[in-house]
């Protein structure tokens, strides 16, 4: 049975303390010879992830700080992000559908794709408040090949 | 954030030397951008070729970037790495741009 491989990382709830984080996570999981792909997809989520935290959790507070607890295990890694700033609205995750991009320019989203780039990019994710805590915990599969699913709100007849 | 531009007849090249795009760097890029475009060229091309890292935020502050621009001017995109790439896969946002495997695709064809 593969011993557990945890490790924790802590970062201030910034944008720049968000990037010098990753940058250690990146570090780390390099040292564990995770696939490239397999890297970014998680630096990719991550980077969402943290970023709502910093902009919604902590938006009204003076920044906090963010715990990341990693377990990395057989062909799978478990990231649980854990801050003490405001409860997400509903305590439910958004789902994973992205904001249509319309052909007309005006109409473009600058923002919203966050959350439907991390479903994209997890097997599986969920959130619980405990109590003045925010846990969102992100699964991740290993070794899959272009395991990112397409987020577009509408899937066309031609997609498998 | 530096912009370097290449302008040529019909087209300025913009290059962005960041290696990210991220939130940290997302309002000091719009705003290096809006200087280097200003209103002048009608068809800018933006060359990612230096930046390995775009997240949502550095995403929407290319659309912004782009939206402020107007109807009538054009922003493609260059030499994205393949983490960039999959970014814009992945939001359908590869549907949006026009996207330049390299500047050299992106050039104007000389003339004759």
């Amino acid at each position: 049975m593969m011993p557990r491989d945890d490790a924790t990382f802590h970062c201030n709830a910034t944008s720049l303390d968000v990037r010098g984080v990753l940058s250690e996570l990146r570090a780390h999981l390099e040292t564990r010879n995770i696939r490239e792909d397999d890297c970014s997809n998680i630096e990719l989520a991550l980077a969402e992830a943290l970023n709502n935290i910093v902009e919604h959790a902590y938006a009204l507070a003076l920044p906090g700080t963010i715990t990341l607890l990693l377990r990395i295990g057989e062909g799978q890694l478990t990231c649980e992000l854990r801050d003490s700033g405001r409860a997400m609205p509903s305590l439910v995750p958004p789902d994973a559908t992205g904001p249509d991009v319309t052909p007309t320019l005006a109409a473009l989203p600058e923002g919203g794709f966050g959350w439907s780039l991390i479903h994209a990019l997890t097997v599986h994710l969920h959130f619980i408040r405990d109590g003045s805590e925010n846990r969102l915990v992100l699964d991740f599969d290993l070794g899959a090949s272009e395991s990112a699913r397409d987020i577009s709100p509408r899937r066309r007849a031609s997609d498998t | 954030m530096e912009l370097s531009t290449t302008r040529h007849a019909d087209m300025t090249i913009v290059h962005v030397p960041a290696p990210r795009i991220d939130a940290a760097a997302a309002i000091a890029f719009k705003d290096a951008m809006r200087e280097a475009v200003g209103t002048e060229p009608d068809h800018v091309v933006l060359d990612l070729g230096q930046v390995t890292f775009v997240d949502s935020s550095g995403l929407g502050a290319i659309v912004a970037v782009m939206k402020s621009m107007g109807d009538g001017r054009r922003l493609d995109l260059a030499s994205l790495t393949p983490d960039v790439a999959k970014v814009f896969r992945l939001t359908r946002m590869d549907t949006v741009f026009l996207i330049h495997a390299d500047l050299d695709r992106a050039k104007p064809r000389a003339a004759g």
